[in-house]
């Protein structure tokens, strides 16, 4: 549901059905409203027929990414006899996405759920659950909710009174974005900084502990005891004719909108209509300019782009940016499209694990150069430049972070270059920024 | 100005009693001690509000790291701070999202109320230090706050007064 707020007819409620619903937090009042019964059915199941049954539905990764689950967790060793590992991340620090924590706060038993599902069908007996710094309230929730699968006999030696070992472990970040891309968020469990890894080899392969890892995000896991109960079919229907994309997401919606929240739909649902009808559109006098649908580390569409929109992963692609974590960032036509670029690039700036040359001078240099810009100190030049220092930063680094800077910068200069004129021209009054 | 000899420095360790037990009891859980070593710089940060060059030597030595390699880690994450702040840290989301919807003149009022002048400053009276924070994740409830360990969603220049009360 469009968590605050009440659910909109036009939304699907799987993930988040239970938001808002506090009894739901316990494991009684879980399995009351049907929890459980996935994992103990899956429990007498093969681990081939689960994988089997996620890659049938369609799911694809929440994080980012959009990898097909199912193919992800069949990458796993089997009868290799070493120990495996599970990942959760729960690190959600893209700025406009705010899904995950809402899952762990309304529906703890929902993502144990998902990860011990998950944990057994890839042959892991230890699953850890990265959890950001500061998300303290979602951590206190969570560190309940495992106490009380463990004293319920859920978790620990005979999982729902099964022969199978499911452990399950919190773990506490300490303030970092990068960590949670996946192979940072290893070697920050691992006690390290958290650098990326330069992959191969893979995490299935070797991943955390130097073991075969499978790593998921909060909403991937939390879906998987859905299509287990009520079937891969069921799942995969959940699409407006796109088969690559299919299910629920859920789609954080913050800025310029009546009504920011977290709406549920179905894949394949337009843009047009989650922002106009279900958020109940812009303030009052307001004007669409720009929408950021991925977390902010995708190009941004113009209101032309994002009023023929589809939300779904190729939908998305064909506007001209991607539907990343779906943490979708509205801007009425009040915004300074030059500073919340600026403002963007100096949190990938703030950000940066700092071991590839051209991610950590490309976006300390960006951040620079735009602040420049806005102190009406900058030439045409300098337009230029940022071009080319963000094509020096497109697919050139261990990970995508530096993509991630360079992708508002281009599209922006791109798509709203009256904006950045203004400054280079004083039409527009110097602002003076920090770096 | 007088130096005071390191080994004269006074320096409670951090690791004894329910600290130490509270550590001892993650061992179990991972494959390697190094594993616990954010989890330590919690315990250290939760007794002591900061983590101090003795601390992260005491912790290399109950995790067999060096006390290099620990500082190098602690560097590395935001939250832990390495050095003394005020009795409630405030942290102030201002990233796009939120400075679309009034983060910067909610940061403001929040340093004005709070008498901290700058970002970074502890106030006079030792309460608050008062940072910017990226996203915390709460992007559709501008503008998220943390202080200390309690979050608080939709602050708005209105509100801070009222809400930073509570704080002694
Ligand atoms: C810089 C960066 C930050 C990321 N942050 C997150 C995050 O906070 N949460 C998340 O689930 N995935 C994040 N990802 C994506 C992960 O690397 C990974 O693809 C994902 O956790 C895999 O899970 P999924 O297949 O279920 O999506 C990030 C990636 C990058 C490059
Ligand atoms: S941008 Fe402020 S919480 Fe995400």
């Amino acid at each position: 549901m469009g968590y605050p707020h009440p659910i909109h007819s036009s939304e699907t409620p799987v993930l988040s059905t239970h938001f808002g619903d506090a009894p739901a937090r316990t494991v009684a009042g879980w399995q009351e409203r049907g929890g459980y019964a996935a994992l103990k059915a899956a429990l007498a199941m093969a681990p081939t027929e689960i994988i089997d049954t996620v890659k049938a539905s369609g799911l694809r990764g929440r994080g980012g990414a959009g990898f097909p689950t199912g193919l992800k967790w069949s990458f796993m060793p089997t009868g290799d006899g070493k120990p495996h590992y599970l990942v959760c991340n729960a690190d959600e620090s893209e700025p406009g996405t705010f899904k995950d924590r809402e899952i762990m706060r309304w529906t703890p038993h929902a993502l144990i759920e998902g990860c011990a599902i998950a944990s057994y069908a890839i042959g892991a007996e230890q699953c850890y659950i990265y959890i950001r710094g500061e998300f303290t309230e979602p951590w206190s929730i969570m560190e309940a909710a495992v106490a009380e699968a463990y004293a319920e006999g859920v978790l620990g030696d005979h999982a729902m009174g099964s022969k199978h070992r499911i452990d399950m472990v919190l773990h506490r970040g300490a303030g970092a974005y990068i960590c949670g891309e996946e192979t940072a968020l290893m070697n920050s469990l691992e006690g390290k900084r958290g650098n990326p890894r330069i992959k191969p080899p893979f995490p299935a392969q070797a991943g955390l502990f130097g073991r075969p890892t499978t790593i998921n995000n909060v909403e991937t896991l939390a879906a998987v005891p859905h299509i287990l109960t009520r079937g891969a079919e069921w799942y995969a229907g959940l699409c407006a004719g796109n088969k690559k994309s299919t299910g629920t997401k859920l789609i954080s919606v913050c800025g310029h909108v009546m009504k920011p929240g977290n709406y549920e739909l179905t894949m394949g649902t337009a843009m047009s209509e989650l922002i106009f009808d279900m958020c109940g559109g812009m303030r009052p006098g307001r004007t669409l300019k720009a929408v950021i649908p991925g977390g902010s580390s995708v190009p941004i569409l113009n209101a032309a782009e994002a009023d023929t929109c589809i939300l779904d992963y190729e939908g998305v692609v064909e506007a001209g940016s991607m539907l990343g974590s779906g943490g979708m960032i509205v801007m009425d036509d009040s915004t300074d499209m030059v500073y919340e670029i600026y403002r963007l690039a100096k949190f990938y700036a703030h950000e940066s694990c700092a071991q590839c040359t051209q991610c950590r001078e490309g976006t300390a240099w960006t951040t620079k150069i735009l602040a420049r810009i806005l102190a009406g100190k900058g030439t045409v030049e300098d337009l230029d430049l940022l071009l080319d220092l963000a094509d020096n930063m497109t697919g050139k680094t261990i990970c995508v972070l530096s993509d991630s800077c360079a992708a508002p910068v281009v599209s922006g200069i791109k798509k709203f270059r009256n904006e950045f004129d203004d400054y280079l021209t004083a039409k527009k009054a110097p602002v003076l920024v920090g770096i | 100005m007088n130096h005071v000899p390191v080994a004269e420095v006074p320096f409670e360790p951090v690791f004894t009693g329910p600290a130490l037990a509270k550590l001892e009891a993650l061992f179990p859980l991972y494959p390697t001690k190094q594993a616990c070593l954010l989890p330590a710089l919690w315990i250290v940060q939760e007794t002591r509000g900061w983590i101090a060059p003795a601390a992260m030597a005491e912790v290399a030595a109950l995790l067999d790291v060096t006390p290099a390699y620990v500082r190098g880690v602690v560097t590395f994450y935001t939250m832990y701070h390495q050095h003394p702040m005020g009795r409630h840290v405030i942290q102030v989301c201002t990233t796009s999202p939120c400075h679309l919807c009034g983060a910067g003149e909610t940061l403001k009022a929040i340093l004005k109320e709070t008498g901290c002048r700058e970002l970074g400053a502890t106030s006079p009276d030792g309460r608050f230090t008062v940072v910017e924070a990226e996203c915390l994740g709460a992007c559709g409830f501008a503008t998220p706050i943390l202080v200390g360990n309690d979050f608080i969603e939709s602050v708005t220049p209105e509100r801070v007064p009222g809400l930073l009360q509570r704080y002694e």
